[in-house]
């Protein structure tokens, strides 16, 4: 699948009362703001939040879901572990604390093609509040 | 329960610039792979799926680019406790991440070797950065992903 300049990335999901749960498991990330509500509301939050890497990733997979993939191989063209990632970089900034239950919806647009690699910039969003700015985004095109 | 602010120093301890950590081994696992794919939502089947995995061209499963957390976790966690770092916890925000990955990609069965330092500590108007980068290879030498953690302190007067 390749990217052009100009096309529209989204991504829409909505985080269930345990994905702080299985992603502390998963990442190794067990901070108490994340899986415990008292704990949570006792430091000034308004509940348990999602760990900004959770919502990072996210933003990942929407740039990997439109480039066909986290990787180029195919049934159809094997390349192998060798050929890499699609995805080269991706940088981000943390904004807000993200809600559970509340949809995640992260958009971004390719901006830029050159030499097989494309630049996406992006943002993740709930409802107006911003978790992530500023994302950038490099990626295979090919 | 309440979290007690204390101080940060007056000085960001500039000294420990270029400070660098033991290295850590990661070895990826099948399971592993798949627990964290479920986590974040992945659904191609390359990530969970071994015979589409190996019917791509891959050993086993293809790991998320962002499974990077997984792997550097355990040379970055220990690095924010250092003591020589001063850092305050209580006022401990996870500013920005980079990653790049311009090698292969990691499949379940490799060993990542992942070193850590200490980038940048700066302050600004109220608040102290701290910049951790780490670079992960694989067990041929092949830098799989460089990491750039930026922590901000705040509250620092």
């Amino acid at each position: 699948m390749s990217l052009e300049s100009g096309q529209q990335i989204e991504l829409k999901t909505t985080p269930d009362p345990y994905v702080t749960v299985r992603y502390a498991g998963a990442s190794g990330d067990f901070n108490p703001i994340h899986i415990d509500e008292e704990f949570a509301k006792g430091v000034g939050l308004p509940g348990r939040i999602l760990h900004g890497l959770w919502s990072m990733a996210q933003v990942a997979r929407a740039v990997t879901d439109a480039a066909g993939g986290a990787v180029p191989g195919t049934e159809a063209s094997p390349r192998g572990p060798e050929a890499g990632y699609t995805l080269r970089s991706l940088s981000v900034q943390f904004r807000g604390m993200g809600q559970i239950g509340e949809e995640v919806v992260v958009s971004g647009t390719v901006e830029l093609v050159e030499d097989g690699l494309a630049t996406a910039k992006l943002e993740a969003k709930q409802g107006d509040s911003r978790l992530i700015r500023n994302a950038v985004a490099e990626v295979r095109a090919d | 329960m309440v979290l007690r602010l204390k101080e940060s120093s007056p000085m960001p301890p500039q000294d420990k610039i270029g400070k660098r950590y033991s290295p850590g081994v990661y070895a990826v696992g099948r399971e592993k792979i798949r627990e964290y794919a479920y986590a974040v939502g992945e659904t191609n089947p390359l990530h969970t799926d071994l015979d589409a995995a190996r019917a791509a061209g891959y050993a086993d499963l293809v790991a998320p680019p962002m499974f990077a957390v997984v792997y550097k976790a355990p040379v970055f966690m220990p690095a924010l406790f250092d003591p020589e770092l001063e850092i305050n916890f209580a006022m401990l925000v996870h500013g920005a991440q980079e990653f790049r990955w311009d090698g292969p990609a990691v499949v379940a069965g490799d060993e990542l070797t992942t070193e850590l330092i200490v980038k940048d500590i700066y302050d600004r108007p109220g608040l102290r950065f701290y910049v951790f980068e780490s670079t992960s290879n694989n067990q041929h030498g092949q830098t799989v992903c460089v990491g750039t953690w930026t922590n901000i302190i705040r509250g620092v007067e």
